[in-house]
Parts: C-alpha cells; sequence; structure tokens
C-alpha cells in the first residue's frame, strides 16, 4: 500500500501548488480544503488497511544519488499515517467554515497541503535523506502558518522562536542519523539496523534522538515555542501543529529508539521515565497558571506529551527487562494517548477557534457564558474536556488506566533506577490527571459557564456547520473510543507485535466488549458497561422523580446568600479560580508572589493585586543561553571593521591550526 | 450466575437504601456529643423527600449542565458504589470497573459539581468549585496511591479479587496497608467534605466548600446532591471496610447465611464507621483552607511511601 500513500502525498503537495495560484480567487479555498479533507480521508483508510499488511517498500531515483529516496509502509508507519490522516481530514473540513474569515487566504491555504504532505512523508520515510528532508518541509511549512497572521503582536516572536527551535531539533536529529550512518554512510534505515554500533555511540544516539524529537514534541525544558505557536497559528493549524505534529515528532522517537537502535538499556528508560513525568506535571501547572485558552490548550499538550514518555519510558524499562508483554500493553497504552490525545486536542482546538470566531477573544477572563450563546461549540467542547480530563467513560481514562496498569505490573524489576522511577511516576501521572481536571474546570466554567464579561462574549453567534460537523465527528471519535477501546487495542497489536515482539490478547472477543489487559483476576474495565449504566440510573431517576415527585420549576434571581450583586465583575475569574492551586503549587514551581496595595483611609485610589510569576524553564535554559549568543555577537562584531591585511592574517592562522589539528591526529 | 446477580442486585438497592440512614447515624452521634436531643435517625429521608416534593427554583440564567448535573452526579456515584463489595465478592457487574475506575467515577461526579458550581456566575460558587478543585488535587492522586499499594499488595486492582486476597490469612499485617489506611482516611475526610477539611453543617459563607458549591440548588435538584454525598460517605465507609477490614465478606458460591452473616457484619462496620466519624469530628476544629493542602499531602506521601516500599521491597 506503499503508492498509494505516495500518490496521496503527491496530491497533496499538488493541492499545496494550486493554493499559490488561486491565492486571490474567493472562495477557491473551499475547493482546496474539500479536495484536502478527501485526500487525508484516503491516508487514513490506507493507514487503517495497511496496520496489518504486510510490509512495502518504495524507492524514487531522487535524492542522494547512491540510495535515492525509499519509502516504507509498515505498521508503525500506517498508524501514524492513519492518524495524519483523521487530523488532516477533521482539520480540513473544519477550515472550510473557519477560513472564510482568513484576510490573506494566500497566506495560510498553501501550506496547509504542504504541511500534511511533510508530516506524512515523515511517517514514510525509510531512509535518513528523506525523514531529514520530510522534517524540515514539515517545520519549514508549519511555521510559515505561524507566521501567517505576522502583524499581530507576538507573532513575529513567536515565530522566530519556533524556527529556532525547529533548527535545533533538525541539528541533534542531523547528528543522530550522522552517527548512526557511520562513516560509510549507509544512510537507508536498514543498513542501520543491520549495523552494530558500540555501547556508546548508542548512548549518544539516544540523547540525540531524545532531544530531537523531544524538542519538537514538546519536552520541558524544550517546550517553549508550543505555547508561543500554537495561538499565534490559525486554529486548525493549531489543531494539526498541537495534535499531529507532536505526535510526528513521538513517531520519530519511536522510530530511532524502538527500531533502529533495537533492545533499549535500562538506564535509558530511566531517562525517558523522568523526563516524561516531570514534563507531564509541569505542562499542566504552567496550563492552570494560563488564562489564554489556546495558550492552555498548548500546555496541555505538553503534559499529554509527557503522559506519552511515560508509556514509552515503561514499555523501554520492560523491553530492556525482557517483559516483551509487559512492554506490549505500556506501548499499547503510549500509542493509544497518541491516538486520544489527537482525537481530543484537534477537538479542543477547534472549539477554542470558534470561540475566536464568535468573539474575537481568546483571553478567557473576557469570556463568560457562552454555552448560552453557542450551546452546540459548549456541548463538544465539554466532550472534549471530560475526555482530556482522564473521566470515564470517554477515551482519556482508558489510556490512562493502561497506563497505570503497566506501572503496577512489575514491581519487581532488578534495577533501582526503576524500582524508585516507575512509582514515582505512577504519582507524578495521577497528580497531573487530577490537576488536569482541575485546570479543564477552569477552562469550561470561565469560557462556558457564568455571565458572559463583555459584549463581544454576550454577542457570540453559533459558528458554521462546517466547524460543527468537524467538532461533533472528532466528540463522537472521544466516545465511541473510550466504550470501545478493545477496538482500538486490537488495532494497535500488530504495531506493538512489530516492534517489541508481542501484543495485547485480542481483546474484542472479551465477554460485554470489556478490556482485560492480563487477566480478568488482575483487572478489566468495561467503558460501554459503565456508560451504559450511569446514562440508565440517571435518566430513571429523572423520569421516577419527574412522574412520581414533582416536576413544577421556577425561575428566578440567583440567590447567592441572599446578596446578589449585577455586576459580571464579581464572577470567579481563570486567575482567581487557580489562585488556591497557583498558591500550593505556584510557589515552589514558578516562584509566585502576590502583592497587594492598599490605598490609605480616605485615598480614592482602587486597592490592586499583582501576581508574578517566573517561568523556570525560560529563565534556566534559554535567557542565558540568549544572552551568551547576545554578548558573543556584540564582541565578535569587531570583526566586521578590520583591515585587509588582518583578514589574511587570519585566514593564515586558521590555515596552520587546521594543519596542525591535521598532523597530531595522524 | 442467578446468585451473583442477585447479590448485585441486593447490593445495590442497599446502598441506596441504607445511605441516608448512615448520615442520619452520623448526625445523631456528634448531636449526642454535643448534649443535643439531634434530629431522629430518619431526618435526613425525610429531607429527601421534602426536597424531592418541591418546586425547583432555578436562576435566571441557569444553563441546561446545571439542570442535567445533579442526575448525572447521582447516576455516576451509584455506579460507583455499585461496584464496591459492601458484604460480598463476585458481583455479577464488579469487573466492569476497578478500583482506578471507581476513583476515576468519583472524580467525573466531582468535575460535573465543579462545573455545576460555575453555571449561575456567582462569587460563592466560583469560591466553592475553585477549592474544590483545590482539595481534589492533591485528594485524587493520594487515593490513587492509596490503590497502587493496595493493588501491589494483592496483584490486582480488581476490587472483588482485592477483597479476597485481604481477608485471606495471606495477606496478613503489612506497614505499606498501615500507611495506606491513614492516607485513606484523610482521602475519605477531604472527599467527603466532612471536618477538618470542610463542615457540611456550616452556612458560614467563607469557610464553605462543598455547601458553596450546591448554593444554587433547591428542590429536586439538591435532593439528588444531596443523596449523591449521602451514597459518597457510605461507599467510603464501606471500602475502608473491604479493604482494610475485610473480614467476614461472604465470597462468590457462599451458602445463605453466609450471606446474611456477611450482610450484618457489614451493617455492624458501617455502625462503628459512623460512630467514629462523629466521635472524630466532634473532637476536632476545623482546619483554614490553606492547611488542607499539607493535610492531604500527607496522604499523598503516605501513600508514596507505601507504594515505593513496595516496589523496593519486592524481588530483593
Amino acid at each position: 500500500m506503499i503508492e498509494p500513500s505516495a500518490y496521496c502525498i503527491a496530491l497533496l503537495l499538488a493541492l499545496s501548488a494550486l493554493g499559490v495560484c488561486t491565492a486571490r480567487i474567493r472562495h477557491a479555498h473551499y475547493v482546496i480544503y474539500a479536495a484536502c479533507a478527501l485526500v487525508c480521508i484516503a491516508l487514513a483508510w490506507i493507514g487503517v488497511v495497511s496496520l496489518d499488511a504486510p510490509v512495502t517498500v518504495m524507492k524514487l531515483p531522487l535524492g542522494l544519488p547512491w540510495i535515492g529516496v525509499n519509502f516504507r509502509l509498515d505498521s508503525l508507519a500506517a498508524a501514524f499515517i492513519a492518524l495524519i490522516g483523521l487530523g488532516g481530514a477533521s482539520a480540513s473540513v473544519y477550515a472550510m467554515g473557519y477560513g472564510r474569515h482568513e484576510h490573506e487566504p494566500g497566506r495560510v491555504v498553501p501550506f496547509v497541503p504542504a504541511f500534511l504532505a511533510g508530516m506524512a512523508l515523515v511517517v514514510i520515510a525509510n531512509d535518513a535523506f528523506a525523514f531529514l528532508f520530510a522534517w524540515e518541509l514539515m517545520s519549514l511549512s508549519s511555521w510559515a502558518l505561524v507566521m501567517a497572521h505576522h502583524r499581530e503582536k507576538g507573532n513575529a516572536h513567536a515565530a522566530y522562536v519556533y524556527l529556532i527551535m525547529a533548527v535545533f531539533s533538525g541539528l541533534t536529529l542531523l547528528l543522530a542519523f550522522g552517527l548512526l550512518a557511520g562513516p560509510s554512510g549507509g544512510f537507508t534505515f536498514a543498513a542501520i539496523r543491520a549495523s552494530h554500533l558500540p555501547a556508546m555511540t548508542i548512548a549518544i544516539v539516544f540523547v540525540l534522538a531524545l532531544i530531537g524529537t523531544g524538542s519538537k514534541a514538546g519536552l520541558v525544558p524544550l517546550h517553549v515555542w508550543l505555547p508561543l505557536a500554537h495561538p499565534a497559528a490559525p486554529s486548525h493549524v493549531s489543531a494539526l501543529m498541537s495534535g499531529v505534529m507532536t505526535k510526528v515528532a513521538i513517531y520519530g522517537f519511536i522510530r530511532i529508539v524502538f527500531d533502529l537502535l533495537g533492545t533499549p538499556t535500562w538506564w535509558s528508560a530511566v531517562v525517558v521515565l523522568v523526563v516524561g513525568g516531570v514534563t507531564s506535571v509541569m505542562g499542566v501547572l504552567y496550563a492552570l497558571m494560563e488564562h489564554d485558552l489556546k495558550r492552555l490548550l498548548a500546555y496541555h499538550t505538553v503534559e499529554n506529551i509527557g503522559i506519552i514518555f511515560i508509556g514509552l519510558g515503561l514499555a523501554m524499562a520492560f523491553w530492556a527487562n525482557g517483559l516483551p508483554a509487559a512492554a506490549a500493553l505500556a506501548l499499547t497504552a503510549a500509542l493509544f494517548h497518541v491516538f486520544n490525545h489527537s482525537v481530543f486536542k484537534s477537538l479542543l482546538f477547534f472549539g477554542s477557534g470558534a470561540v475566536l470566531t464568535a468573539t474575537g477573544e481568546r483571553d478567557m477572563e473576557h469570556l463568560g457564558g457562552l454555552i448560552h450563546r453557542m450551546p452546540k461549540t459548549a456541548f463538544a467542547f465539554l466532550v472534549g474536556c471530560v475526555a482530556i480530563s482522564a473521566l470515564p467513560p470517554l477515551n482519556g481514562f482508558v489510556s490512562e488506566w493502561l497506563t497505570f496498569q503497566a506501572i503496577v505490573l512489575h514491581p519487581d524489576l532488578p534495577q533501582w533506577g526503576l524500582k524508585i522511577s516507575i512509582p514515582a511516576d505512577g504519582a507524578l501521572l495521577a497528580l497531573s490527571a487530577a490537576l488536569a481536571a482541575a485546570c479543564f474546570v477552569k477552562a469550561f466554567g470561565v469560557c462556558f459557564l457564568g455571565r458572559p464579561r463583555t459584549a463581544q462574549a454576550a454577542d457570540a453567534r453559533e459558528v458554521d456547520v462546517f466547524s460543527l460537523a468537524s467538532m461533533f465527528t472528532l466528540a463522537a471519535i472521544c466516545l465511541l473510543a473510550g466504550v470501545l477501546p478493545g477496538a482500538v487495542i486490537d488495532a494497535l497489536a500488530p504495531v506493538t507485535q512489530a516492534i517489541v515482539g508481542a501484543h495485547m490478547p485480542t481483546q474484542m472477543d472479551q465477554a460485554w466488549l470489556s478490556i482485560v489487559p492480563i487477566a480478568e483476576a488482575h483487572s478489566s474495565y468495561d467503558g460501554l458497561l459503565i456508560f451504559l449504566f450511569i446514562a440508565a440510573s440517571a435518566w430513571i431517576m429523572a423520569a421516577a422523580v419527574h412522574r412520581f415527585a414533582s416536576r413544577r420549576l421556577r425561575r428566578g434571581p440567583a440567590w447567592d446568600c441572599g446578596f446578589p450583586d449585577p455586576s459580571p465583575a464579581t464572577q470567579y475569574t481563570a486567575g482567581s479560580f487557580a489562585q488556591p492551586i497557583r498558591r500550593v503549587f505556584g510557589a515552589v514551581v514558578f516562584g509566585t508572589s502576590e502583592t497587594v496595595t492598599m490605598p490609605a483611609p480616605g485615598d480614592m485610589a482602587p486597592a490592586r493585586i499583582e501576581k508574578h510569576i517566573h517561568d523556570p524553564a525560560w529563565e534556566t535554559f534559554y535567557a542565558p543561553v540568549g544572552a551568551a549568543v547576545g554578548a558573543t555577537a556584540d564582541w565578535m562584531n569587531v570583526l566586521q571593521f578590520l583591515t585587509i591585511r588582518r583578514y589574511l592574517a587570519f585566514v593564515f592562522v586558521a590555515l596552520i591550526l587546521l594543519l596542525l589539528v591535521l598532523a597530531l591526529w595522524q | 450466575m442467578i446468585t451473583d446477580l442477585l447479590v448485585q442486585g441486593v447490593q445495590m438497592t442497599s446502598v441506596l437504601l441504607l445511605a441516608p440512614l448512615l448520615t442520619g447515624l452520623v448526625r445523631k452521634v456528634k448531636a449526642r456529643l454535643q448534649r443535643h436531643q439531634g434530629p431522629p435517625l430518619v431526618q435526613p429521608y425525610r429531607d429527601l423527600r421534602r426536597l424531592i416534593g418541591k418546586e425547583v427554583v432555578l436562576a435566571e440564567n441557569a444553563s441546561w449542565l446545571f439542570r442535567v448535573a445533579p442526575y448525572m452526579i447521582f447516576a455516576v456515584t451509584w455506579v460507583a458504589a455499585s461496584l464496591i463489595p459492601t458484604f460480598a465478592t463476585g458481583l455479577m457487574f464488579s469487573w466492569s470497573g476497578d478500583l482506578i475506575a471507581i476513583a476515576a467515577l468519583l472524580g467525573s461526579a466531582r468535575f460535573m459539581q465543579a462545573l455545576a458550581g460555575m453555571d449561575i456566575g456567582t462569587s460563592f460558587g466560583g469560591i466553592g468549585s475553585s477549592r474544590e478543585v483545590m482539595i481534589a488535587s492533591l485528594a485524587e492522586p493520594a487515593m490513587l496511591m492509596i490503590v497502587l499499594t493496595v493493588a501491589l499488595i494483592a496483584g490486582s486492582t480488581q476490587l472483588s479479587t482485592v477483597a479476597g486476597f485481604l481477608a485471606s490469612p495471606e495477606a496478613g499485617l503489612r506497614v505499606s496497608l498501615a500507611l495506606a489506611l491513614v492516607a485513606f482516611i484523610i482521602v475519605a475526610l477531604a472527599e467527603n467534605a466532612r471536618i477538618p477539611v470542610d463542615n457540611p453543617a456550616t452556612h458560614l459563607e467563607l469557610t464553605m466548600v462543598h455547601e458553596a458549591m450546591v448554593l444554587e440548588y433547591s428542590g429536586r435538584h439538591l435532593a439528588m446532591i444531596d443523596l449523591a454525598s449521602f451514597l459518597k460517605l457510605l461507599l467510603y465507609v464501606s471500602l475502608i471496610g473491604c479493604l482494610f477490614f475485610p473480614f467476614g465478606i461472604a465470597q462468590s458460591g457462599s451458602a445463605l447465611p453466609h450471606y446474611l452473616l456477611a450482610l450484618v457484619l457489614w451493617l455492624v462496620k458501617l455502625l462503628v464507621g459512623g460512630v467514629l466519624l462523629g466521635v472524630f469530628e466532634t473532637s476536632i476544629a476545623k482546619m483554614r483552607v490553606f492547611r488542607v493542602p499539607n493535610f492531604l499531602g500527607a496522604a499523598f506521601m503516605l501513600g508514596l511511601l507505601g507504594v515505593l516500599l513496595l516496589f523496593v521491597s519486592q524481588g530483593m
């Protein structure tokens, strides 16, 4: 099935070119996005059917002359192709409605198909050259999309930071592949798999791959570009970047570390577990401090990437200890969460885009009461909130449940690093799940519930039918994957079989469609029954109360302990809602402080409360590096104003130095 | 099969019917300790009947979520309570959710409740929701740590298996279980909005957490929410009984007298739990809100310690 997927990618590139040509034609974006959605549906279908199909390869006479450009569609690639297809199709349908409000469609429409093509190419690439080329195509096209609204304040800065991080990521991956290929230049993945690398090289490649793919995925402290770039891009692009591109980065990690490097060492599992745990909790804490809806969602992507890496770290730990069945469970949990996050994060970004369209606001402090004005969007957004908060019966719970099952599976691993880091990750995962629920109560409660805080929020209008269709499809997938998780687990079985050589037991033939990861006496969960029980008991109770007791209802002013205040400013805001948590967790992590300025009695000035939050990642890592680069540039500036003799002297000295190095090397 | 279904049915109805009585008992004990006569034991039933019969006064800007939430909260809590082997393991549907799922179901109920608190857009609703999620953000991870401790000891997260294992002499006395019990009691106090974390009897504005969230509810909606919190108290007391004092739980396939004995034993456990809770609440003062994180943090750390201990002690 490699040829059809290559055709689909070629079609996407052609659509990109068509987008450039038709940039000035009104309503052309409908055609481009509709075609894009169709191609993506085809891609998703190809991915799903080739999950369990034999591996197919393809070679094009492009690229490096002695290896060409190699493509390969195995089950891992197929899973991610399906994911890209699903995310791309929903984003394209959404964009048919959302894109109407674009002032300069020529800055957005051509790059979306190119972005999708870049991501799909990364996934099917079968040599280092094709992989890196596709990786950079993905980075650059998404950079162009981040720059789409370049005149808005802060967007150029966001794109700049994103570009630097993308270049950094590309550089580390380049070095990683250079080490993998060795001096002989065996750049095809088949040659890399066949080669036997020394342990030191494997260790360095692992670290480089973790940094390179982690900076694209958003591991703390490499996450700084996400909360800048996601809000800057148009919402369907934010959904693609957050829901799909970060997953392609995870694909890159799995491909390099699990596939190319082979059986991992236990210490690399410890590294991944620690980074994953820290990322998940830091991401959600950042999100809690945030009151820009899209930045909040971007930080939640960081959190979920951490959860996925916890799953991957567990899989590495079990695999390193020769426990393939346990590794298959952990890897399934991670891949299931990849799928889940892709679905509900796209849904939530679409929701935030709908809010943006309806009100022109991303700042939650200016929203409120949208459930009355936009009931359909509110419902879909609520489904996304429940799913991402890992609450049953939706899909987010299932993958986190599987991760917990993997955590308690083997307390008897021999290495002390794993004995400590696995239960610690369990605690961090529990903490991040609870904090995520708190954060989404805040997000939904402040934006959609309560009373409108501004005129824009009070006058919001429900969004168009394309956006709603896309959101409701994703919400339905959240529910379906939550009540029928066995189908997803079974679909992922060939992937884990190919990577760690084992798969979870078949789930769909269990009684009552429940999922049983190991054995029924050990643990089982039945989303379908839980969902039916909840629905039935709520309905029976409501019906009984209405039938036999009372169904009278009277509307009146709010009670509010007898002192209702008509001003919507008396409601809790995002900032005040998070204040207790900021006080409990923020003081340690973010060094938050609050200063209250009370005017003297008789002074008519308003009292003020100021909060100060420090970003530890930015202040510890980025600010010093930025300052060092700036200082070095200032210092080197002298070199611009020298005479020709001095430049010649430099050339001479450099030549002598190089010859000396060469002489010492020999 | 038939027995399992029957046991499940008895369990579901008994938790629903007994829940108000347990709350009545705690109130009675507290009143007697404070030298009041106190309301009769059946007062919660009367309250529920009265509330159900009354008309609902709904704030003008209440949304559908506000009206659906009480039924959802009740349903989710009831489903969670139905999964707990109160007097017998081998419930018909006990495999449809394990301990983690039960903890998460209670999380779903709280999620709905906190959202409903924010729906009207009053400052009290906001303060209640905000504090509730702050408490939950520590209580839930602590609960999960306890679940992991128990799961590691019993080798299962399935509550029936866990209760069966812990009731057998194989389980023995364990340090981790003791740590988990202390942590669990702290979590149970916090989750049920009891003193010292919250005061179920208060209507003093600035100390309310749970009561602030449900301030706008009236009539049948309030009845549903009250019933859900009665159920939750019963659920936690039963859970403590089945995890830490599992003696006498009827195993699947026992004879009828054994079931009856187990039922009586469960009632005794509830009685002891209710009296102890009443005594505890009378003998301690409520904490300031920002002392609660330390209290719950201790539970979280105890739970984590229990899990670490098990990880470290195995395979040595």
